[in-house]
């Protein structure tokens, strides 16, 4: 991991992620769908597409380097093609079997609402990627970044809980949530989540994205520009909740990149309310 | 280089009268390149296999595993060598993601007191195992082989066996990658850009190949009930040996239910219906049988 994390972190957070359990909703999905041998492969692949953790580690396991796949793999689908049904579908059930996130956590994080801040952030990147030039990315690809933007928050959440309360706390102050996290942890949500998919072999795109998607007056690429937009856009409409709700102003920088401002970008996209509809689905318990 | 079946059977052993001509092992493939011993799949046909090699020990042998299904392991508890002192055996084939473990897997399940009498500790031969990735190239002697992920249900290495200018593919157990939506379903396209990829990933390894080894366990009508079993076609099979340019096509992995005239007569409509150019050779694959490159 890199290194401005603590050796003492790091080591917790690995522990901590080797035996991380997944959002209950996929868990029980997974159980069930794979109990029956003739499931539909398209009903897997959603399940494990709309939990971050399923992905993450779906992800982290395809793109390790003893099963070295000619190019990075970037999505479930992709996943599916490349290692076949069965193979992903077992990944899936091995990781439903270690158990389900609890709802109450010590930090006190509520990760339903952070599930559909998620979702909804990665459904409106991928629906925004549809009306403009994705240069050498796929919709796809959006959406991967959207629902990963925020992991190293669950991360933080379960691996130091008492710090990341006391952070989550800070923010009532007005400080921004990766403010209080530096504090209080000694590093913020964006970085834990980039270090973890650089040691994951996460394509390079997805782990920039990751990793800028608070500073958007750095140059970055367009996965981080949309998703940056995607989560102003949640935070500003109150859809879901992950530690902060503070929107962030686009930098000068942006709004040249996505022509335009969040309203703009808000009208391309027309109505969100199937989204979050759809999200809600997913992120109930 | 010289090419024998020792094993063609798909799925389980199935010796009877009706599968006397094609023979009723299942997969083993003996590849005699130099003085490299090169063994494709420890299926049952492995044993028979092993009872030659007598006057050969103590020798090395180099055995390539395509996946872990049993009909690709079964034998490998009766390959004799592993009994006898000074022989080196080699075992290589895919890591397995979901065990996380490597092939060493193979004999520490099937070596067990339950199953097995001699444990895996207790073989006298000195062996090697070697855990390979997709995509990886292995040298031994002058002869080269490179992997490549195949589609089955489980991790499923081709291997593309080089030796002077010659070359074999063996697909081991291999259904081509298929869309997993209807035509009009939003996801079609994405999977579609997939699966061109993997196929075209799969094509670049096989190309040009003198001798293309390929799973051909159905008829396409019989495949409509068994899409996603992991396991080709004889149409699928003729297709993937034009699009590549392979010389020669051995259909293998026969179905264990199939009697011998059965086979021959699904062959020969395959043909009849594919009508393979003349510049490629379509045969059976059949125990016993030898060719030279």
């Amino acid at each position: 991991m890199s290194a401005h994390i603590s050796p003492e972190l790091q080591k917790k957070i690995e522990l901590m992620v080797e035996s991380m359990p997944a959002f209950p909703r996929s868990v029980h999905k997974i159980l069930d769908l794979t109990s029956d041998v003739n499931c539909a492969p398209k009903d897997v692949v959603e399940a494990i597409e709309h939990d971050p953790v399923m992905m993450g580690k779906i992800l982290k396991l395809v793109n390790s380097a003893f099963y070295s796949m000619p190019r990075k793999v970037t999505s479930i689908k992709h996943a599916v093609i490349y290692m076949g049904m069965n193979t992903v579908k077992n990944m899936a059930l091995s990781i439903a079997t270690v158990g389900m996130l609890p709802k109450y956590n010590a930090a006190r994080f509520d990760m339903s609402a952070f599930l559909l801040h998620s979702l909804v952030t990665g459904f409106v990147a991928r629906k925004i990627s549809e009306h403009i030039d994705r240069q050498e990315f796929d919709s796809i690809d959006f959406f991967v970044a959207g629902l990963l933007h925020d992991f190293g928050k669950v991360v933080l959440a379960l691996s130091v809980p008492d710090l990341f309360a006391q952070a989550l706390e800070m923010t009532k102050e007005g400080i921004s949530l990766q403010q209080a996290e530096i504090t209080m942890i000694g590093v913020d949500h964006s970085q834990v989540g980039a270090a973890l998919g650089e040691k994951w072999n996460f394509p390079a795109p997805l782990v920039q994205a990751i990793a800028e998607h608070h500073q958007p007056e750095l140059v970055s690429n367009i996965l981080r520009d949309y998703v940056f937009a995607a989560n102003q856009i949640c935070k500003m409409k109150s859809i879901g909740y992950a530690g902060h709700d503070i929107v962030e102003p686009m930098s000068d920088l942006l709004m040249a990149n996505l022509d335009g401002s969040l309203d703009t970008l808000l009208e391309k996209v027309g109505n969100l309310e199937p989204l979050i509809d759809e999200a809600k689905v997913f992120a109930s318990l | 280089m010289e090419v024998k079946f020792w094993g063609v059977r798909g799925s389980i052993a199935s010796p009877g009268p009706n599968t006397v001509r094609y023979g009723g092992n299942t997969t083993c493939i003996e590849i005699r390149a130099g003085k490299e011993l090169i063994i494709l799949d420890g299926g049952t046909g492995i044993f028979p296999l092993s009872q030659t090699l007598f006057p050969e020990l103590p020798r090395k042998s180099h055995i390539f595993i395509t996946h872990s299904h049993w009909d690709h392991i079964q034998g490998l508890p009766f390959f004799i060598p592993i009994f006898i002192p000074d022989n080196h055996i080699h075992l290589y084939g895919a890591f397995d993601p979901i065990s996380n473990k490597g092939i060493e897997h193979v004999y520490d399940v099937q070596l067990q007191y339950s199953y097995f009498p001699i444990r895996e500790a207790e073989l006298k031969a000195r062996m090697h195992y070697q855990s390979l990735s997709p995509g990886q190239t292995v040298h031994i002697g002058d002869v080269t082989i490179h992997t490549v992920l195949m589609n089955h249900p489980v991790t499923n290495l081709g291997y593309r066996v080089e030796y002077q200018g010659k070359s074999v593919f063996f697909t081991g157990d291999h259904e081509p990658p298929y869309n997993l939506c209807d035509k009009n379903d939003k996801d079609w396209q994405d999977y579609e850009a997939l699966v061109v990829q993997k196929t075209t990933d799969i094509d670049d390894v096989m190309r040009d190949v003198d001798v293309l080894i390929a799973d051909s366990s159905y008829t396409p009508e019989e495949y409509k009930q068994k899409q996603g079993w992991g396991h080709g076609t004889f149409d699928s099979c003729i297709k993937m040996a034009e699009r590549i340019g392979a010389k020669r096509l051995f259909c293998t992995h026969h179905e264990p239910t199939r009697s011998d005239d059965a086979l021959e007569k699904v062959f020969n409509e395959a043909l009849e219906r594919c009508k393979p150019k003349p510049s490629l050779d379509v045969q059976l694959a059949q125990e016993g049988l030898s060719i030279k490159l």
